[in-house]
């Protein structure tokens, strides 16, 4: 049927307007179905990615910023708390200074009240030493004296003999 | 070599079409649909394989694009480049590895081995850029370009307009059908003999490699004029 139709021969004669009209509609067609199931998608896909590159890069670059403030903030954190540390040694440094001085000062006076208080008791001490020296002697020599001179004395006499007694233990002293 | 066209004329409208050219275009546009599609059935964010020679193609005809005019008027041609180029390298191939010959009719070639078709796609791509044209920059403008830069060139333009569709489309025919007929020539002497067959099989590979070269520069000249005349229509400085 369809070979029957065929013109052979006849090839140059014919104006084949039937191939022209296919080869548009053929491409139109070609066109639309490569637009709707291969190209849409590609450009879709390619599109997407271009966004998730921009939006990667966007990322990175806000990342970087923010790691460089942090930087930036510890960096800040590091000085200040070095300044502090050297404050607080800076600080440690006067106080013990002055702990030190006041210690000194606390261990002299100290010191000074001791050997007050050790001198005011020898003083004293030399004090009774001598009272109950002179008291002992007092009362020795009046023994003696009553003992050895058994003889009547005035108690002038007799005073006037102890005291140069006295005067004599305290002389050899 | 003298092969005759299988015609066949539709309902005695005085209408014909050559079978074969209609095989041939249905088939070509076959192949293109399912590269097409095949490329982009798992499209991922990471491109591979297959995937990423259809980029290539788009970044390919991007870059054609762009070396015409800007992407804001250019990026809506790209899916005509996109289909052009690869119908016109797929159908260039077509004729390449064989010529099916039934009775006197040949039936298997490149349908762009034939002028009707290729005059068929320049027209087309000229009716594109005078529609884009109008479309783009308002029926004024267009008209204008054909008095820029002087008024007397008016004649000139009008035939460049013709001789623009004309060598587009005859250029592509010119280098394919020749690729073709050098081909079936090579053919025929080598299966006339031993001897032929000797000699024709060196020039054979040296054509047939150098036919596919031509049938790249084609696809990508016609892809590229294309958008020069597009261009030329839709863009305001040139």
């Amino acid at each position: 049927m369809l070979t029957s139709n065929f013109v052979l021969g006849a090839a140059a004669a014919h104006f084949n307007g039937g191939d022209i009209i296919y080869q548009l509609v053929v491409f139109i067609v070609l066109l639309a179905l490569l637009k709707k199931f291969a190209w849409g998608p590609l450009m879709g896909i390619m599109k997407e990615r271009e966004q998730h590159v921009a939006s990667e890069i966007e990322a990175a670059e806000a990342s970087r910023k923010e790691a460089l403030q942090y930087l930036e903030e510890q960096r800040e954190i590091v000085k200040q708390s070095r300044t502090e540390a050297a404050q607080l040694i800076e600080n440690a440094k006067k106080q013990g200074e002055a702990q030190r001085e006041d210690i000194i000062n606390q261990a002299r006076a100290e010191a000074e009240r001791v050997k007050e208080s050790a001198k005011r008791e020898i003083v004293q001490e030399k004090e009774k030493a001598v009272a109950a020296l002179r008291e002992q002697v007092a009362s020795l020599s009046v023994m003696i004296a009553s003992k050895v001179i058994e003889k009547e004395l005035s108690v002038a006499d007799q005073e006037k003999l102890i005291n140069e007694y006295i005067q004599e233990v305290g002389e050899e002293r | 070599m003298n092969h005759e066209a299988p015609l066949w004329e539709l309902m005695d409208t005085g209408i014909y079409f050559n079978l074969a050219n209609v095989l041939m275009i249905t088939v070509a546009s076959l192949i293109v649909f399912i590269i097409a599609v095949a490329a982009t059935r798992q499209l991922a964010m990471k491109p591979t394989g297959i995937q990423n020679f259809i980029e290539w193609v788009m970044d390919f005809v991007k870059n054609i694009i762009n070396s015409n005019m800007d992407w804001r008027t250019g990026g809506r041609f790209l899916m005509l480049g996109m289909t052009l180029i690869m119908y016109i390298f797929v159908s260039n191939m077509l004729g390449l590895p064989f010529a099916v010959v039934v009775g006197h009719e040949l039936w298997w070639k490149s349908p762009t081995a034939d002028p009707a078709i290729t005059l068929t796609l320049a027209v087309m791509v000229m009716g594109l850029t005078h529609y884009y044209g109008i479309k783009m920059r308002g029926g004024k403008a267009y008209a204008k370009t054909y008095v820029q830069p002087m008024g007397f060139l008016f004649p000139l333009k009008i035939i460049e307009e013709f001789s623009n569709t004309l060598t587009l489309g005859l250029r592509l025919y010119g280098n394919i059908y020749a690729g073709e007929l050098l081909l079936s020539l090579l053919v025929g002497l080598g299966t006339s003999s031993v001897f032929g067959a000797l000699g024709a099989v060196i020039p054979m590979l040296a054509w047939q490699g150098f036919s596919v070269f031509v049938g790249s520069i084609q696809a990508f000249i016609f892809t590229m004029l294309t958008m020069v005349y597009l261009s030329h229509k839709v863009s305001d400085d040139h």
